[in-house]
């Protein structure tokens, strides 16, 4: 008996459910590899700003695994590309001007 | 009157309407963590060497709920690629699996929250500060299962210290010059956790409502129009791997570093 309600599969990603199994499979492992490494990390002796680019490597690795895979990111299409192209820049810009700010003292103020 | 483009991509941008509506808000997201994140960068390099809080969370409790998340994260995935294949079945079985998760994400951060809460600062008249957990307190005394410090400076950085006593005090109320529990009002590292991982939490709850109307009764679409209800499945998980992300930095900023 054909199927009545018939799921479109012409849709931007193919589907097989063994293969998203592995991916699954992969990218969880994966996660849990970065996490450990991510604690190990925080437990060693480096200076804190090493410490923290150290962890932060992890972290974005780990990020990139959820965006990238999970998310599907890396096989979007351009519209979605370009929005978070401007994401990225505005967020940029939101970290870059906090940090600017924090050199930004009045002329004649005093740094204590 | 029927809404376009909820299943077929619509021909300029090549996807269906609500993928595009998901990612618009998921970017305002990004701005809305964003502006929090970098106020944290802010008053975190302002604060004088050896006085931001180390140790002060449960790195378990951290790990442990990273690990609920990232397979949250997975179990979503599955349940869309599930109605993908057309099998129902596997559907309500990872998305109850989402659910479950999602609640257990939310309990150990409430038991995190509830440590906090009863966890106390107590400045003594003699200038000693007397730090633990409450065991319970009365008109005449105070009890907490904690220490005695000196200076307010060997509380903050408790990874460097090993084999912290934990004994049971009872300080009377006369020697109390002021105390204050471990909330959001105690310092900028505490109002900073409170403000992210609560804003957090409400993502998870919000994400949870979504995923379990979804499992429930929004699910009777699956007989009516399986192509939408799959594409629904897709976009309430895109935004929950989005709360999965802004926890993968979380953790790390506020546990570990």
């Amino acid at each position: 008996m054909s199927d009545p309600y018939p799921v479109d599969h012409s849709a931007e990603h193919p589907v097989d459910f063994k293969t998203y199994i592995r991916i699954c499979a992969i990218v969880f492992i994966a996660a849990l590899c970065a996490i450990s490494l991510m604690v190990f990390a925080s437990y060693l002796h480096y200076t804190w700003p090493v410490k923290v680019t150290l962890i932060l490597t992890i972290a974005c690795f780990n990020a990139f695994m959820v965006a990238g895979f999970l998310m599907h990111l890396l096989s979007e299409k351009k519209l979605i590309y370009t929005l978070l192209s401007f994401t990225v820049f505005f967020f940029a810009g939101l970290l870059g001007l906090t940090l600017y700010a924090m050199s930004d003292f009045p002329s004649g103020t005093q740094l204590h | 009157m029927e809404i376009p483009y909820t299943v077929q991509p619509r021909p300029d941008t090549g996807i269906y309407n609500a993928k595009v509506g998901i990612w618009l808000f998921l970017a305002s997201e990004v701005m809305l963590f964003g502006g929090l994140f970098s106020a944290y960068v802010l008053l975190r390099v302002g604060t004088p060497d050896g006085m931001w809080p180390h140790g002060w969370l449960d790195v378990r409790f951290g790990t442990l709920n990273t690990v609920i998340l990232a397979l949250s994260a997975i179990t979503t995935l599955l349940a869309w690629v599930a109605c993908k294949v057309g099998e129902f079945g596997k559907f309500k079985f990872f998305h109850a699996c989402t659910l479950a998760l999602a609640v257990s994400f939310l309990c150990v951060k409430m038991y995190e929250y509830h440590d906090k809460w009863i966890h106390y600062e107590i400045k003594l008249t003699d200038g000693r500060i007397a730090d633990g957990h409450m065991i319970s307190s009365d008109a005449d005394s105070v009890i907490i299962e904690g220490r005695y410090v000196t200076d307010e400076k060997d509380l903050y950085d408790l990874r460097a210290q090993k084999n912290i006593p934990r004994d049971e005090i009872k300080i009377p109320r006369s020697a109390i010059a002021s105390m204050e529990n471990y909330g959001p009002w105690h310092n900028t590292f505490l109002a900073l956790y409170f403000t992210l991982t609560g804003l957090h939490a409400l993502h998870i709850l919000g994400g949870s409502v979504v995923i379990g109307y979804l499992w429930g009764p929004g699910s009777r679409m699956w007989k009516t129009d399986r192509a939408r209800f799959t594409n629904r499945i897709e976009v309430s998980g895109l935004f929950w791997h989005f709360v999965d992300l802004v926890w993968i930095f979380l953790f790390p900023v506020l546990y570990l570093t």
